[in-house]
């Protein structure tokens, strides 16, 4: 049992050492306006890590989460940009489109019984498909400032935060009250962890899936009007690497890629690793090349780390 | 038995069929979805509709895609193209391919961005991007004037030639140490107080510069691979207050990046001409079909610098002139 708390903790050290051993290396780095810009570049890797999370807890993996977030910005910034419709409403547009997209990933993987893999696969290729096509693939410009002010800081705690992370912040305080305060949370868990024991123990596991697809979808739609925000404009080409980096993430945050077992606030520890060692390594004046070489080692060492705690217990 | 002999011989007369055709030209970009391919795409497919040529047109799922690109040229020589222009996602992986090709008789030329060696294909119409990089590099030295310069470099990636060239061309035009054309190394003499790759997207640019702010709050000049990590530069330098004393030189001269430096977002950008790659290379394809004379070497495609403010002694197009002709549209 203390080992295993000890591995749930792994990631958070790893974080902590991180960031001492950065804050040796530049006086720059150790600073609460660092720390703000830090958390400002995660937050749409977070939020869709997040919907990565729910998934992966089930056992299952979501490649179309990137290319859906690319999806919605484009619905939604030429909704408002070029169609003239009121910002809110086209936001609520961008969110649904990715909303369905994400049922549509459920019920494939519910109904059809496919594996997740290759539903999310098929729906990552239309779904970048879809964004080329309805933007012609051209960049979104001349937005209206409520699609951005997101983007826009807050004075807090003696410096400036963007309204981006609150909102991260908030949906992962969201997320971990309800995986672990009520029975919809523990039924995801249970879920991952051996579906058939769950269906035996009176869960419908289907509708837990629906659900999970579902709410990642919607997730994902509000990273969209993050990366609006923090771009300025509509996108097409976003999107492209994001689905990976949030599998990263949550390796790194000490959720296992097998289902059933994870904290979503690792998920959370996990965009911010990358975050800081590309923050620290830019300060330290290291080659973007190190920074993908730590990367690598670190989720080997993380998957490591959790077989080894799996085998211990 | 009978059917095979039938096969054969309707085989046999599509074969016949196809030769009495001049052919089919080839075209295969990197990808299908960036703007810049777009246009070239675009006149290529004029020039060879007032040629009375058909185009076929393909593309690698994203840079750095050879294996796609390899599929492409593959899938059109089989449907009858007897000439290939394509702007290699991988300068050196092509090679072997396209050596193939050229000894079954296809012409092949690159558009955009070169073979490697330059001479594996036929020809190379293109934007000089070493050329491009020194533009901006003096233009940025005659802004900064008698201030030293601190040189934030937001580049491509590693190892990629139009990346180095850019890079070092710029390092060039600065009048600080760099590397020779040649090089696919980026130089980091000690005015580049900060350098990230963007791979060329805004978003990605964005970050790497906010960060570059963090290390090198001294910087004075931004070098951005393309506009859209131009544009990802100017929002972090926005979200900082520092707009006005730093300034961002890149390269592309899209009809978006001249309206950003239209804008002042941008201090100045090297405009190249997609289009005008694409109509010499069909009209060079369409010789090759009827005469069988071949082009030869590096055509230099031309690359203009456009400023929003123009400077003494450096020669520039106004942004109107770079709008009138943004990536060789009319």
């Amino acid at each position: 049992m203390t080992l295993r708390r000890l591995a749930a903790l792994g990631p958070l050290l790893a974080l902590l050492l991180a960031v001492a051993f950065f804050a040796t290396q530049s006086p720059r780095f150790l600073t609460l306006g660092n720390f703000s810009l830090v958390a400002q570049q995660v937050t749409v890797v977070g939020v869709l890590a997040i919907g990565q999370t729910l998934v992966i807890l089930t056992a299952g993996i979501d490649l179309s989460c990137g290319m859906l977030m690319a999806l919605g910005g484009v619905v939604m910034t030429l909704l408002a940009g070029q169609s003239g419709m009121h910002p809110a409403l086209a936001i609520l547009a961008g969110v649904g489109t990715t909303t369905v997209a994400g049922l549509i990933n459920g019920l494939l993987v519910t109904r059809i019984t496919l594996p997740p893999f290759i539903v999310t696969l098929g729906t990552m290729n239309i779904a970048f498909a879809l964004t080329q096509l309805v933007s012609r693939s051209q960049t979104v410009t001349d937005l209206p400032p409520l699609m951005t002010a997101l983007g826009n800081t807050v004075p807090l705690l003696g410096t400036r935060v963007a309204y981006g992370t609150l909102l991260l912040l908030a949906l992962f305080a969201l997320a971990w009250w309800l995986l672990r305060e009520t029975a919809a949370g523990r039924h995801v868990y249970a879920v991952g962890n051996n579906r058939e024991a769950a269906r035996l123990a009176g869960i419908n596991t289907n509708r837990v899936l629906l659900a999970v697809y579902t709410v990642a979808g919607a997730l994902y739609g509000v990273a969209s009007l993050l990366a609006v925000a923090r771009t300025g404009v509509g996108d097409p080409q976003a999107g492209q690497t994001e689905n990976l980096d949030t599998v990263t993430a949550v390796v790194l945050g000490g959720t296992s890629l097998f289902g059933g077992r994870g904290l979503i606030l690792g998920s959370l520890v996990g965009a911010l690793i990358v975050g800081v060692f590309r923050n620290g390594l830019t300060l330290m004046g290291v080659s973007s090349v190190y920074q993908i070489l730590v990367t690598g080692v670190l989720v080997i060492l993380a998957v490591a780390t959790d077989q080894w705690s799996r085998r211990s217990t | 038995m009978r059917r095979w002999r039938v096969l054969g011989a309707l085989l046999l007369t599509a074969c016949a069929h196809a030769t009495d055709e001049p052919g089919s030209i080839g075209l295969v970009t990197k990808t299908e979805t960036n703007p810049f391919f777009v246009k070239m795409k675009e006149g290529a497919e004029r020039t060879a509709a007032a040629q009375v040529i058909p185009l076929l047109s393909g593309a690698g799922r994203s840079d750095g895609d050879n294996a796609g690109q390899v599929a492409a040229i593959e899938n059109q020589v089989a449907a009858g193209a007897r000439v290939i222009l394509i702007s290699p996602s991988d300068a050196k992986a092509i090679v072997p391919t396209i050596t193939r090709l050229r000894k079954e008789g296809v012409l092949v030329i690159a558009l955009d961005s070169p073979a490697d060696p330059i001479d594996a294909t036929d020809g190379f119409f293109g934007t000089d991007n070493y050329r491009a990089g020194e533009l901006i590099g003096a233009y940025a030295k005659a802004r900064l004037g008698t201030t030293s310069p601190q040189a934030v470099t937001i580049d491509l990636l590693p190892g990629h030639p139009t990346g180095a060239q850019r890079h070092n061309g710029f390092l060039k035009g600065l009048g600080v140490a760099t590397n020779d054309r040649a090089s696919n190394e980026n130089a980091a003499p000690p005015e580049v107080v900060c350098s990230g790759d963007s791979v060329g997207d805004q978003a990605k640019a964005q970050t790497v510069m906010e960060n570059c702010l963090q290390r090198a709050p001294q910087v004075n000049v931004v070098y951005a691979i393309n506009e859209p990590s131009a544009a990802g530069a100017w929002n972090a330098l926005v979200k900082a207050g520092r707009e006005k004393d730093v300034f961002i030189v890149t390269v592309d001269g899209g009809c978006r990046g001249v309206a950003d430096v239209a804008a002042g977002h941008f201090a100045a950008t090297a405009q190249q001409y997609p289009v005008r790659m694409a109509e010499l290379g069909v009209l060079a394809g369409v010789e090759y079909l009827r005469s069988g004379k071949k082009p030869s070497g590096f055509t230099d495609t031309g690359v203009a610098l456009v400023a929003g403010t123009k400077l003494p002694g450096v020669e520039s197009l106004t942004v109107e002139e770079g709008a009138a002709r943004c990536w060789g549209t009319k």
